[in-house]
């Protein structure tokens, strides 16, 4: 439908915006052999000394370990109440669904400073020393809302008469949700998990109210950006998590870009 | 439609069992409302004694002031952080963080449409996969790793002016200004954009354009009057991050703003930390509060809600 | 479906249990407080009898402490680490009032150690958050100069809640080929010569420079002490950082930001800590910095100890390495500062050339005496009057100055 000059047109905007998005990893990654740790350009240096010392860094790893813990315990529970929640809004006219449905969606609609400064005056009440217990109830808080998002932006799509026709043959409740609903959700609850993953793995601005003495790897880099001594080190570290994160990002990317729900058709996708 | 979710070649699994699944599956076929309790109550309890409840928290303390020699809460009720709130200071403070929001919104909107639609309509299955994971690699590089990124491009003598001179349209200087505020923002929330449009994009069946087109349109009209209105639940689901995000973040004025470039965010930020006034950072917060709730229930009625 | 009222009541009750028993638990605090500035009249601070240890005990392996950009750089903590097994780390604060709040509830018991300078340190004695030392475990102290052993911002009826760590001035960073010889007056930084290359903190306590300056440029104002100021000399700095505004390039909040700034020649001249000077000149730019002749407002440190420390064996194991006249030394020549402890002059000069001159380390008291070190502005002036200024003021002055 649209036209050759359209296309062409289309492609040279595609490109631009590509660009736009990667210029500056570019720069990251290009400043990760920075010599001198003052980022000026033109470069003036090359060395790869940085990634050695972000190897040996025992902050680094201890600041990665973290992030991992609090991004996997913030995606288990993501996940058991997020696919709970849309169940339940998805499944159940009751009263008050429009407002449930409107709370559940704000915690990422809400700036992050907002869920940060609110969670660390409930902490301090409540005598709750900040620790990766609070991180996660931070991190999950939001997590909950991608999950849901996603298993219900799925369950509306899928035709309710699969569960109709799996109790006409005779099965059960139990056994329609584990033959029926999870493998239809299998996807969207994947790809809400790896979302979720991303987005505690790199959460900065909630996490600086609710952690205490410890660092994740944002609030790592914040401190190193503070202190401006190892900028290239900080380069390193993207740059590593980055090549780290390539393969689980495309698999994102095709089970919910790719392929997923054909065009027009209201049912699972035959694969 | 094919079903394709009742495993075949599995006869074990064929057979629904009739022991202590099979009841407890009929006890809740029976009672709708304790299926329902049992699956919203945890998500919604969370919600309410973790999140909530630390809102209202914060919201009590903006009644509140605060001993400034030790920074410790003096509980005396009063609405003396809300009346310095609408001083002049503060509400030009808003009013620039709410007028970035709207601009880097349009942006957004604006550089995310054609991609988007490229990426839904045009490019192949192959594209689409490559494209998607080329929107979603960033949100990966650490978010304050790309703004500390910008300050290079940005800063005098940096790589942009470095290349417009190279270009020859001479050396330009936009580091630490509101204009270098607008790129690196609009630059930062850029895939939560794209991937709601995308979203809404790609729901669009094939027949309704083609219905458009036998009906006579030519390209421009059906994108104007099938398509856009289409995508708009998307743009507003994106529109959502876009501004919500703007309005509270305080690391990328900090990082790229210049000396007239006090937002929402790094207020509350400074007041929490340099000033240690934990009330007047409440009362402030109250302002993205009110806005988001707002905008929330009008992108409800413009029913981005389906395409988040 | 009723299910969601009953379920919702049982929700909104808890929270409202959960607000109560909040509301209730921090009403204690209110107890400690009195309103504005008279915290210090009369109140003895509340940790002034906890027990001070006799010994140190065995260490617990790891330390937390919040300090200053620079003074926990590796070249003194890894011998440390090594020698005792407590593994640092360090969260920066870039303002006094940013590390008060970091230290609430005595640390929280996530923190051990603060490097708080004047400004924060009685409103952390007097806020509970830090205890007693018993100063007889850091052997160092017996060498420090007389005047930094039991100094009035962190030794209360006898009572020592730290050890002195460090002082030094917030200087005048300049770009050498903008000014061949060093600035001689603070007046380059409001001049509009340099209309959108200056850069000063983002921190309140700013005024307290200006008032410096204004005290000896406009004596009519009578300026006596900075950090008393009355309303009319207070709008007098005010008004001259309004006048500035325009010139600012931008309000640095991050050390780093100001050496990137200087780095690309964004900015020629601003208010600085030494160590962005010795930062941006190991990177080789073309800077230097100099006290003009107005003076200089400047920092006094103290290592101090969290009432609920969790690792307090570590934390008397630093505030003994901390003292100690190499880690002294490196500290005063890698930051730019002078040290407590009498012995690290030679080790500095042994370590850059020149530099326990450079640092006044050889003279000290005489150059102490001439810096305006930071202090909380309270409501009492020191001369009995109660007019002056307090701090919440500067804070709501500074964000009108700077919004």
């Amino acid at each position: 439908m649209e036209g050759r000059l359209a296309r062409i047109g289309l492609r040279i905007w595609v490109g631009g915006v590509l660009a736009f998005l990667f210029v500056p990893i570019g720069i990251i990654c290009f400043y990760a052999f920075n010599s001198s740790n003052v980022q000026s350009w033109p470069i003036r240096g090359l060395s790869v000394r940085w990634f050695s010392v972000a190897w040996h860094d025992p902050q680094v790893r201890a600041a990665f370990v973290l992030s991992l813990k609090a991004a996997v315990f913030a995606t288990v529970l993501a996940l058991l109440l997020g696919s709970a929640a849309a169940f339940g809004v998805h499944r159940f006219r009751f009263f008050g669904r429009e407002a449930v449905s409107l709370l559940l969606v704000l915690p990422l609609s809400l700036p992050g400073i907002i869920t940060g400064i609110a969670l660390n005056s409930a902490f301090h009440f409540a005598g709750i020393g900040l620790s990766l217990l609070t991180i996660i109830i931070g991190h999950a808080t939001f997590c909950i809302v991608v999950v849901y998002n996603n298993v219900l932006a799925r369950l509306r799509r899928v035709s309710g008469s699969l569960y109709e026709a799996s109790a006409d043959l005779g099965a059960h409740g139990m056994f329609t949700f584990r033959t029926v609903t999870l493998p239809t959700l299998s996807t969207a609850l994947i790809s809400g998990a790896l979302l979720a993953f991303a987005l505690s793995f790199d959460e900065v601005i909630v996490t600086t109210f609710t952690a205490g003495a410890q660092n994740t790897l944002p609030l790592w880099i914040f401190g190193a950006i503070r202190l401006g001594q190892n900028l290239p080190e900080v380069n390193v570290v993207v740059v590593a998590v980055l090549l780290l994160t390539v393969v689980p990002v495309i698999i994102a990317a095709r089970l919910t870009g790719g392929g997923g729900i054909t065009r027009g058709s209201a049912g699972p996708s035959a694969r | 439609m094919t079903v394709t979710t009742v495993r075949e070649g599995r006869p074990g699994a064929g057979r629904p069992s009739t022991g202590g699944s099979a009841r407890v599956s009929a006890a809740l076929w029976r009672r709708a409302w304790l299926r329902a309790t049992l699956t919203l109550t945890p998500p919604l309890a969370w919600f309410l004694v973790i999140y909530l409840a630390s809102l209202a928290v914060m919201l009590v303390t903006a009644f509140w002031t605060v001993n400034p020699f030790t920074n410790t809460l003096v509980h005396n009720w009063t609405l003396a952080n809300f009346r310095q709130l609408f001083t002049g200071t503060y509400l030009t403070i808003i009013g620039r963080t709410v007028g970035m929001a709207a601009i880097v919104t349009v942006t957004d909107a604006l550089l995310a449409l054609p991609f988007a639609y490229y990426m839904a309509r045009i490019a192949s299955r192959r594209g689409r996969e490559l494209l998607f994971t080329a929107v979603l690699l960033p949100l990966w590089a650490s978010y304050i790793a790309r703004v500390y990124a910008w300050i290079v491009i940005l800063q005098k003598g940096g790589t942009l002016s470095w290349t417009f001179q190279k270009i020859g349209v001479g050396p330009v200087n936009i580091g630490y200004t509101n204009i270098a505020m607008w790129l690196v923002f609009s630059y930062i929330w850029l895939p939560f954009m794209i991937v709601p449009v995308y979203g809404a994009l790609e729901r669009i069946p094939d027949s309704l354009l083609e219905a458009s087109g036998d009906l006579g349109a030519r390209n421009w009209r059906t994108l104007r009057s099938v398509v856009l209105p289409l995508a708009l639940p998307g743009v507003v689901a994106g529109s959502i991050f876009t501004f919500s995000l703007t309005l509270g973040d305080f690391i990328t004025p900090l990082l790229v703003g210049g000396a007239s470039s006090n937002f929402i965010g790094n207020v509350i930020y400074s007041n929490i930390g340099t000033a240690g006034n934990l009330p007047f950072a409440a009362a402030l917060a109250v302002v993205p509060i009110v806005i988001m709730v707002f905008y929330l229930l009008g992108a409800r009625a413009l029913g981005a809600f389906e395409s988040l | 479906m009723r299910i969601c009222t009953r379920a919702g009541a049982l929700l909104v009750a808890a929270s409202a249990v959960v607000l109560v028993a909040g509301c209730g638990s921090s009403g204690s605090t209110s107890a400690s407080t009195s309103g504005g500035g008279s915290a210090t009249g009369g109140l003895a601070p509340p940790e002034a009898s906890k027990p001070v240890p006799a010994s140190v005990g065995k260490t617990e392996g790891k330390l937390n402490l919040i300090a200053w950009e620079g003074y926990a750089q590796p070249q003194w903590v890894k011998p440390f680490e090594q020698a005792t097994g407590c593994q640092v780390s360090t969260k920066y604060g870039g303002s006094s009032s940013e590390m008060v709040s970091l230290m609430a509830n005595g640390g929280g018991g996530q923190y051990d150690l603060v490097s708080a300078s004047g400004d924060a340190d009685l409103r952390l004695i007097y806020g509970g958050d830090v205890k007693p030392i018993n100063i007889n475990l850091i052997p160092s102290w017996k060498d420090f100069h007389p005047f930094l052993q039991s100094p009035p911002f962190n030794t209360i009826g006898g009572k020592h809640y730290g050890v002195s760590l460090q002082f030094g001035p917030n200087v005048l960073l300049y770009s050498k080929p903008t000014f061949p010889s060093a600035p001689t007056s603070w007046s380059v930084l409001y001049s509009k010569k340099y209309a959108g290359q200056i850069t000063v903190p983002n921190n309140p306590i700013q005024i307290a420079d200006v008032a410096l300056y204004l005290s000896k440029t406009q004596p009519s104002l009578g300026i006596t002490d900075p950090y008393e100021l009355t309303q009319a000399q207070f709008n007098a700095a005010v008004n001259l950082l309004k006048q500035q505004h325009p010139l600012i390039k931008k309000y640095w909040d991050l050390a780093s930001q100001e050496i990137s700034l200087f780095q690309s020649g964004t900015t020629v001249v601003g208010a600085a800590w030494p160590y962005q000077t010795n930062t941006l000149v190991a990177a080789g730019a073309k800077v230097a910095d100099t006290i003009p002749a107005q003076g200089a407002t400047g920092w006094a440190d103290t290592w101090m100890l969290a009432t609920n420390a969790p690792h307090p064996n570590c934390a008397y194991k630093w505030m003994q390495w901390a003292t100690t006249p190499t880690v002294q030394a490196q500290q005063a020549v890698y930051f730019g500062e002078t040290p407590a402890n009498k012995l690290a002059c030679p080790i500095m000069d042994s370590i850059q050339k020149g530099a326990c001159a450079a640092y006044h380390a050889n003279a000290p008291e005489l150059y102490y005496q001439t810096i305006k070190f930071w202090k909380t502005p309270l409501a009492q002036c020191g001369n009995g009057k109660s007019d002056c200024v307090p701090f919440q003021q500067w804070v709501t002055a500074w964000t009108q100055v700077v919004g």
